[in-house]
């Protein structure tokens, strides 16, 4: 699981790079999507991977981490994807904007002459 | 808890209220929005004044105050803590954005709709980050702070704006990315992201964690350079800020300041609890990145056709030198780096205002008219000077002159303002920490600060004289830029506030030594934290 996990966060984190560094605005955001999921499973595996735990408390169960998976990374990630949701939101308004003022999808705002 | 201790979330709730009723209002209401706005600014302006004269208070109880949110312990919720490094913010913050709206009052905030609550939301921002001891809040934050700065950067719309405002967008996005790797690395090895509580951890934890640990602490480090402006991670800035209008651009001079106070505050923390290295950066980093920024904004200041682009780059110019000041290490440097910040910070944003008032009466072809002058020399003007005798310069050219002068000399550090005393501080310091101090001589990295400080004063001189030239003594045939009283009297505040940073430098540099002094002893910082009681686990334990 650990491996599986971790190929999809750098293969997530790669092509977010990738696109990321394009010139077209739509291949930024779509870049900048692929990160923030990056990102998201990554602070998700920071709180250790456990199959069968609960992040909730039970009383019949001891309070500790043994029995429990770390609900903390799991708050985390929750804030992270709405942040990132409403700046991708954000992001998306002042490229469309971009794109009606100067005509052009590229990030200067002006086709590199050939 | 006093009503006294109550005060500490003020400078959160305050704008995040006005804001939010501002929204509530039609926006047509444009009178009752900005009187909200302005009540809400003077109101910060008064807390925050009471927070600092508490904060300077012999006892060490009042000078280092904890607020628990939700009363939860600091082990498991949220700490907001004034000590005096964040009351000093808190003010410059509030400072500054009165004289922004101020400024705006008078026909920028009808350039676009939600002007006043984006501004509210950004002091909201910039005020949570300053106050949070929690790094995964002040992720959050930061967030707020670059949401309404989004905003405002776009305020007055317009091609030039769009256009910056996608990359810095672009950018502080991807550095976002980098805050909540950096964060979730330290969370997964050091299992807090309570600043304090991190702290305590460092000395015990495991050397294979400590790795990892030092990897996210790296990562984190480097987002807050993004925020800083620092070389080469601050190319967005000199664009962005000469496109975006003026109160705004004022108000994000303290921006940058933001995540140097970050590298500062988890310098201090982390510092003291591993032993005397700084964690966040490799010895020396900090300040080849300082002096690199300073160089490359120097060079930028001198190829500056446009007086906007000049600010921005003063901009730059004071990031680094507080970068390379802090990375050289040292009380002396560090309370040295604090004068400079608040004296540079508000030089700055006077510079932002004053430069739009200069600009205001100018066309396109007059830009084109003075390079042209420039290059081909100015001779054929010459040819009808008999005519214009008599005629002056006018009043109100002659006023903003003036104000432009002081500027110069501000951002330059040329004597009498406030701006020499910041330089000389920095420089005596340097001096005196390895010759008076038992170094005997000065370290090579001495000598470069030194250098390169005076060399980034003369590149400010020259650049700033230029375009003062080209402003104030070309004759164009232009008309008078028509500038209300209450734009003036917000450059005036600002400069105002410099001379008497002048007057007052003693008590000033008494704080701020004292304050990092305060910086230099992460432990009370951690044991106030710590020690605060409150609900949680902790208590329940303790009760039979």
């Amino acid at each position: 699981m650990e491996l599986v996990i971790s190929i999809t966060i750098g293969v997530l984190a790669g092509s977010g790079i990738w696109l990321l560094l394009r010139p077209r605005t739509f291949q930024v955001i779509i870049g900048l999507s692929l990160l923030s999921y990056a990102v998201n499973l990554f602070i998700f595996g920071m709180g250790r991977l456990r199959v069968g735990a609960p992040p909730v408390l039970d009383s019949s169960v001891p309070g500790t981490l043994a029995h429990y998976a770390d609900p903390l990374p799991q708050a985390l990630v929750l804030t992270a994807i709405v942040i990132s949701f409403a700046m991708t939101a954000l992001f998306l308004v002042v490229l469309l904007a971009a794109r009606g003022l100067s005509g052009s999808d590229h990030v200067d705002s002006v086709e590199r002459s050939q | 808890m006093t009503f006294a201790d109550q005060l500490i979330i003020a400078p959160i709730l305050i704008p995040l209220l006005a804001g939010g009723l501002m929204l509530l209002l039609d926006g047509r209401r444009r009178e009752a929005i900005a009187a909200i706005g302005i009540l809400s600014t003077l109101a910060l302006l008064a807390v925050a004044i009471v927070l600092l004269v508490t904060s300077m208070e012999e006892d060490p109880a009042r000078t280092l105050r904890v607020y628990l949110l939700g009363n939860w312990s600091a082990s498991f919720g949220i700490v907001l803590v004034v000590d005096r490094l964040a009351a000093l913010m808190l003010l410059l913050t509030a400072t500054l954005g009165c004289a922004a709206l101020l400024f705006a009052l008078a026909s920028w905030h009808r350039a676009g709709s939600y002007f006043h609550p984006l501004f509210q939301f950004l002091l909201m921002g910039l005020n949570g980050a300053f106050l949070t001891g929690d790094l995964f809040n002040l992720f959050v934050f930061f967030e707020v702070l670059l949401a309404a700065s989004y905003g405002l950067a776009l305020h007055g719309s317009g091609r030039a704006r769009v256009s910056a405002s996608l990359h810095y967008i672009v950018i502080n996005l991807a550095a976002s990315t980098l805050i909540l790797i950096g964060v979730s690395l330290i969370y997964g090895t050091a299992g807090t992201l309570n600043m304090a509580a991190l702290g305590e951890r460092i000395p015990v934890l495991d050397p294979s964690e400590r790795r990892l640990f030092d990897i996210g602490t790296s990562i984190l480090g480097i987002a807050f350079l993004v925020k800083a402006a620092a070389w080469p991670l601050g190319f967005w800035l000199p664009t962005l800020y000469a496109a975006a209008s003026a109160p705004v651009a004022a108000l994000f001079a303290i921006m940058t300041k933001v995540g140097f106070y970050v590298i500062l505050r988890l310098g201090s923390i982390t510092t003291e609890a591993s032993g005397g290295e700084t964690m966040l950066f490799a010895e020396g980093w900090l300040f080849t990145i300082g002096i690199a920024t300073m160089c490359f904004a120097a060079i930028g200041m001198l190829s500056s056709q446009d007086m906007g682009r000049l600010a921005g780059y003063n901009v730059l110019v004071s990031s680094g030198t507080m970068l390379a000041a802090i990375g050289l290490g040292g009380t002396g440097m560090t309370s040295a780096a604090l004068f400079y910040l608040v004296s540079s910070t508000l030089t700055v944003a006077a510079f932002f205002l004053l430069v739009e008032l200069v600009e205001r009466g100018r066309t396109p072809a007059d830009d084109v008219l003075a390079v042209t002058l420039e290059a081909y020399g100015a001779e054929e003007e010459e040819v009808d000077e008999e005519n214009e005798v008599g005629i002056a310069i006018p009043a109100i050219m002659a006023v903003l002159g003036v104000a432009f002068l002081a500027c110069a000399l501000l951002l330059a550090g040329l004597p009498p303002l406030s701006g020499f005393i910041a330089k000389f501080a920095l420089i005596s310091n340097l001096l005196e920490q390895h010759w008076l101090g038992g170094g005997g001589i000065v370290s090579v990295q001495g000598w470069i600060l030194l250098f390169v400080i005076l060399i980034s004063g003369l590149a400010t001189v020259v650049a700033v004289t230029r375009a003062g030239m080209r402003s104030f003594w070309t004759f164009t045939e232009r008309e008078l830029p028509t500038i209300r009283g209450v734009e003036l009297g917000a450059v005036a505040l600002l400069l105002f506030l410099c001379v008497a940073l002048t007057v007052q430098a003693g008590p000033v540099m008494r704080f701020m030594q004292v304050t990092a002094h305060g910086l230099e002893l992460g432990r009370p910082y951690i044991g106030a934290v710590q020690s605060q009681p409150g609900n949680g686990l902790r208590q329940k334990e303790r009760t039979p």
